[in-house]
């Protein structure tokens, strides 16, 4: 008994996983063979080197690259519990896109109000009711810590709030259409400290309402957030484990070097 | 010696540095010139409209001016209301807008989000031809064919008249209104775009929920550009329009623009001096002082824009 308390994940919900992926930019491989499991209602950090395939994995879990061309993947992505494979071309993206929400690197607000922002996925799911889009606002914008400081400026720009708040209304954006799964592609690479270490207990308490899978070149942060963690190099995945565990007692040797500075 | 070395490995030269000098002022004056000149040219011109309106208005008042409801400076019994030129020039200006607004948007939404790369090597420059065809082409364009099919289904309509002039117009000014919002929708970045697709939203909502907002300044920009055009465009006007001046608030009427009466008194001859050759400047006056106060709502628009 006392062993399964120590290992949470084997009586855990899986929300997503991800099975032999492969993807390809022309003919250069940048991910290889990569196989985990995202647990439900848990973090899940992407880390590595820069060019490791980190992003372009993360990517691939709403299908942002189908807005490009050159690219293919291999292998499956199943989102649970409706068993459907994210990566399946007879799959509409923009289905996909309506269960796996997406924040990136640099905040990318609209040129719209704050409340605009915020209600835009709810408007393009058919929500037309005013009261409710302006309740689902308020409750994102909560959720996302970012209430207190907008409630009194909806209706002005988004474009003119602080990095930080501009990158917490895109994860309030994002959350008020409900996702199964929120992506987080460096969210606080483009920020300073302080803002970063408001993402970054955001991230910690959003985990009860949503399961996110975090890419940060921060192992800080990593360390701090996550329950999981994934180290890639090289378009690999070379070890994943839950967080205290690869950080304390990496299994593999590049981990450690990775980790403990020597490269990267 | 070891100073002297330690001198060009840093590249302190005083003397090569002082040579830069030299040629950096020299080129920025060449520039200041070349700016300057652009400058006097428009100075010289509001000057000389100016001064050769001065003495029109002499005779006619500034009120007579702007508030008779007849313009026949070359008659006998002569009347000076500008009104009735102003009439005919706005009236073509915005059935012209009718058709190159809604039109061009809709091309340059195509050409910038949906069309296919190579596709738009070919459509591009094609459009680009509609803005090298002479302006006489276009006029007579208007008079022998668009007419004509027009009075099929208008059999009132006379032989010229506004409408088909402004909806000529309104092509030809087509590309320019295109190719400017679509530069406009092209510079809208890549991150709000990917944000609306994430969001789960469709081509279709992304460019006209997204992108066509973020490049409103680009949009306000193409509509004063293409006004100006369409307010300054005279030989379509000219020869389709006719050159009745007459206050006419309907497309479905013969009317005179002010660039057409200034074809039309250039044309004739109409000696230095008279009443008749000031009326030219007055009308270009006029035209200008439209297209100065066009240019100033988009500046206005423009600074909004930007501080936003």
């Amino acid at each position: 008994m006392g062993l399964l308390v120590n290992e949470p994940n084997a009586v855990k919900a899986i929300k997503a996983d991800v099975k032999n992926f492969n993807f390809y930019y022309g003919q250069k491989q940048a991910v290889k063979d990569v196989n985990f499991s995202v647990y439900q209602n848990k973090v899940t950090a992407l880390i590595g080197p820069s060019g490791c395939g980190k992003s372009t994995l993360l990517r691939s879990l709403n299908r942002i690259h189908d807005l490009y061309k050159g690219f293919k993947t291999e292998g499956e992505v199943i989102l649970h519990p409706e068993q459907i494979n994210i990566l399946d071309k007879s799959i509409d993206p923009t289905f996909v896109r309506m269960r796996v929400g997406m924040v990136f690197q640099k905040p990318n607000p609209f040129p719209k109000s704050i409340y605009e922002n915020v209600v835009y996925g709810l408007k393009i799911r058919g929500l037309k009711k005013r009261a409710l889009l302006e309740q689902k606002c308020e409750e994102s914008l909560k959720a996302a810590g970012l209430w207190d400081e907008v409630k009194d400026r909806l209706d002005q720009l988004a474009t003119g709030l602080s990095g930080g708040q501009q990158q917490r209304l895109c994860i309030a954006r994002a959350l008020a259409v409900e996702p199964d799964l929120l992506l987080l592609d460096e969210p606080t690479s483009a920020l300073d400290p302080i803002s970063t270490s408001v993402i970054e207990d955001l991230v910690i308490e959003l985990k009860n309402k949503v399961t996110i899978l975090i890419v940060t070149h921060n192992l800080q942060q990593a360390a701090r957030c996550s329950d999981f963690t994934a180290f890639m190099y090289l378009g690999e995945l070379i070890e994943f484990g839950e967080t205290n565990k690869l950080f304390t007692k990496p299994q593999n040797v590049k981990t450690e070097n990775y980790i403990t500075g020597r490269f990267g | 010696m070891a100073n002297g070395n330690s001198s060009i490995i840093s590249g302190y030269d005083e003397k090569r540095l002082a040579h830069v000098k030299r040629r950096e002022s020299w080129v920025a004056f060449i520039l200041f010139l070349a700016s300057l000149s652009t400058l006097l040219t428009v100075f010289s011109i509001i000057v000389i409209l100016v001064t050769e309106s001065l003495p029109f208005f002499k005779t006619v008042s500034i009120i007579d001016f702007l508030t008779q409801k007849e313009w026949t400076p070359l008659f006998d019994q002569a009347q000076y209301g500008i009104l009735p030129l102003i009439s005919g020039t706005l009236t073509t200006t915005w059935v012209a807008m009718l058709i190159a607004l809604p039109s061009g948007i809709i091309i340059a939404a195509y050409l910038s989000e949906f069309i296919r790369p190579s596709l738009r090597e070919i459509i591009k420059p094609l459009l680009e031809i509609f803005a090298a065809i002479p302006t006489v082409v276009y006029g007579y364009f208007a008079l022998l064919f668009v007419t004509p099919v027009l009075q099929k289904f208008f059999p009132e309509l006379p032989g010229f008249n506004m409408f088909s002039a402004g909806i000529v117009m309104g092509f030809m000014i087509i590309p320019y209104v295109s190719s400017l919002v679509e530069d406009a929708m092209r510079s809208v970045s890549k991150e709000v775009r990917e944000a609306s697709f994430a969001l789960g939203a469709s081509k279709l909502e992304t460019t006209f929920k997204v992108v066509l907002p973020a490049a409103s300044s680009g949009i306000i920009a193409a509509l004063i550009l293409s006004i100006s055009r369409a307010l300054g465009e005279t030989m379509i006007v000219a020869i389709a329009a006719g050159m009745q001046p007459q206050i006419a608030f309907s497309p479905f009427q013969a009317a005179q623009t002010l660039t057409a009466f200034i074809v039309q008194v250039s044309l004739g001859d109409a000696p230095h001096g008279s009443i008749g050759y000031q009326s030219i400047y007055v009308a270009g006056l006029t035209l200008f002082c439209m297209t100065l106060i066009l240019n100033l709502i988009g500046f206005y628009f423009r600074k909004q824009a930007q501080s936003k």
